[in-house]
């Protein structure tokens, strides 16, 4: 009847979590939104003893994560993150997630509401094979990153690495890292050359702050 | 395993098969939420496995509506098995060779605790209707004097279902300090107009049943067998679900081929739940289930904290783990949503599960092994935190 929990020790931390794990410092309060099976903050919590919680949206995922002894609740970027008081989190991570989510301009200021900072990673849509797809083939893109079909796929709001940081000037959200992964997972700092970074990367990760004239309920 | 108790104290007194029973000092005044108070007050428990030395290893199993101290193996008065010998016993989810598990039965009830059908100290007869209405704060507050008695200072865990799930929130509201863990399963933080609607169907078929007396049926030597078995029947239904009822019963015929063109038990169902009814009058006492399903219909927990019930559990410090089923529609996943909102309005530490199953309310006290599995992964995080060894 008791089964041990599901062993997600030691398993390796796919590129971009890792990424991720390595801008969260020692005994941070930390909220995985979209946490999936709980192997980020699984290794958050081992690794730099945080004080970690999780939505996810999946039961399976929210089962797996919680019978692993992880805090974490069944729960809707979209609907879910407006209970949570502001503050409450030192960093509120968000990886692959954004573009599922229906309202991500709403989703991206809650984060920064409830936390200190934000780490959001998403799938550069400026990518030189998504474009390629959509130039030469004219056929809407499905990469090792978006594999799903139009019609079945999860996201919804795509963007580009422009696009997003096009957004958070808007939002008055400051970037304090970026970095870009590409094809082989490799990460680098978002340099500079913009236009060339939203040409190679397959998808970015950003490390973000609230700006001096930030509001949670902008116009 | 209990301490001696000095002249004047609670004392452990002979409990007539209902296990270990806690009488409070006799001149000592149990003071209830009415403003009344109860004179002589006894709690019947039960305990399984050992308290260890530091005495952090206890778990307070608390009872739903019909449920009784006797949560493990088998209950000596009805010789049948336990109501929670799925969940806890050596090597199950609540393993007794790790935890001490105690479990009483409620203020009000009818298994050795204090309630209508005991003796009125005042009167020398049955409480009866004299008994006066009790509340969910109240059970709570007397299961903190048996704690207190057993010497535990924290409780490792508080765990329950439905009434069970009321009393754990109860429990991390007034004693959030003494609750390291709690895990309030298919419940709510207040009882819903529908709820409320369903026990008034159980009181009136109790009342209205001749035999009842004016409550006064003691002294009469009768017993409202019919009303208390009709208002089983009908809480009964509410905690299946259809598809579960669809399942088991179908439109099948109970020994017969045809309609029998009267009002006997043709179909299986209607067998199913005289037989539901009847044998439940052997094991319960009607006021009880008066007094028992009106402490449900006051709770709600919120209205103690302006109505804000993430006001109950500000800075609170207890993990919880929050669990409904899909098909249950007596205490559906959204009551239990709105704990979890509120918790984390509070920024407590907490868990949400909803899980799939078919078996409507009754779910927590079946065969659910996500049910198991997640309360497992739960307490041994908590476990670990709470620097328990493992057996």
């Amino acid at each position: 009847m008791n089964r041990p929990p599901a062993q997600l020790a030691g398993a390796p931390l796919r590129e971009d979590l890792l990424q991720i794990a390595r801008m969260i410092p020692a005994q941070a309060r930390v909220l995985d939104v979209g946490c999936g099976d709980g192997r980020l903050l699984d290794h958050l919590m081992r690794e730099k003893q945080v004080d970690g919680r999780g939505i996810e949206l999946s039961q399976a995922g929210v089962n797996a994560c919680v019978a692993q002894g992880l805090s974490v609740v069944q729960g809707d970027a979209d609907k879910d993150l407006v209970d949570y008081p502001s503050d409450s989190f030192d960093f509120v991570i968000l990886s692959q997630t954004l573009q599922a989510t229906r309202r991500p301009r709403s989703v991206l200021l809650e984060m920064l509401r409830i936390g200190r900072f934000a780490v959001v990673s998403f799938p550069n849509f400026g990518h030189w094979r998504v474009r390629q797809h959509l130039l030469l083939r004219g056929r809407m893109p499905v990469t090792a990153l978006l594999s799903q079909a139009w019609y079945k796929t999860p996201n919804i709001h795509l963007c580009t690495i422009r696009d997003f940081l096009l957004l958070c000037d808007k939002l008055d959200i400051a970037v304090e890292k970026s970095l870009a992964l590409d094809e082989a997972g490799r990460a680098a700092p978002l340099g500079g050359y913009l236009r060339v970074a939203n040409l190679l990367s397959v998808q970015a990760l950003f490390l973000l702050r609230k700006g001096p004239d930030f509001t949670p309920t902008p116009a | 395993m209990h301490t001696p108790m000095a002249a004047g104290e609670a004392a452990l007194v002979a409990g007539h098969g209902h296990g270990f029973v806690l009488a409070l000092p006799e001149n000592e005044p149990f003071a209830l939420d009415s403003g009344s108070a109860l004179l002589g007050v006894k709690i019947a428990y039960q305990t399984y496995g050992r308290l260890n030395a530091e005495r952090s290893n206890a778990v307070l199993v608390c009872h739903a509506l019909t449920g009784d101290q006797f949560v493990a193996s088998h209950n000596p008065l009805t010789g049948r098995p336990a109501w929670w010998d799925l969940m806890v016993g050596p090597g199950l989810t609540l393993d007794t060779d790790q935890y001490y598990v105690i479990c009483a039965n409620v203020l009000g009830g009818c298994m050795g605790t204090t309630g209508p059908q005991e003796v009125n100290p005042a009167s020398g007869k049955p409480y009866g209707l004299d008994f006066p209405v009790i509340t969910v704060a109240d059970m709570v507050r007397l299961q903190c004097r048996l704690v207190d008695h057993l010497g535990i200072d924290k409780l490792f865990c508080v765990i329950g279902g439905s009434m069970g799930g009321m009393q754990v929130l109860q429990w991390a509201a007034s004693y959030p300090e003494r609750v390291f863990a709690a895990a309030p399963i298919a419940t709510a933080a207040r009882h819903s107009a529908q709820n409320i609607a369903f026990h008034e169907v159980g009181r009136q078929a109790i009342m209205a049943d001749p035999d009842w007396r004016q409550g006064d049926y003691q002294a009469h030597g009768t017993r409202p067998a019919a009303g208390l078995a009709v208002a089983r029947m009908a809480a009964h239904i509410t905690y299946l679900s259809e598809t579960a009822l669809h399942r088991k019963f179908g439109r099948s015929l109970q020994n017969r081929q045809t309609f029998s063109f009267g009002f006997g038990a043709d179909f299986q169902v209607e067998s199913y739940l005289r037989h539901q009814g009847s044998s439940f009058v052997d094991r319960f006492d009607a006021n009880s289930y008066l007094y028992i399903t009106r402490a449900m219909d006051y709770f709600d927990l919120a209205a103690e904290y302006d109505g804000v019930l993430a006001k109950a559990f500000r800075g609170i410090e207890t993990r919880f783990c929050v669990i409904s089923f899909t098909s249950d529609w007596l205490y559906p996943t959204a009551e239990n949503r709105a704990i979890v909102k509120a918790l984390n309005a509070a920024s407590a530490n907490v868990s949400f599960v909803e899980i799939e199953s078919d078996h409507g309310h009754d779910a927590f006290l079946l065969d659910e092994p996500e049910m198991f599995r997640t309360l497992a992964g739960f307490l041994g995080a908590a476990a670990a935190r709470r620097g328990l060894r493992r057996p």
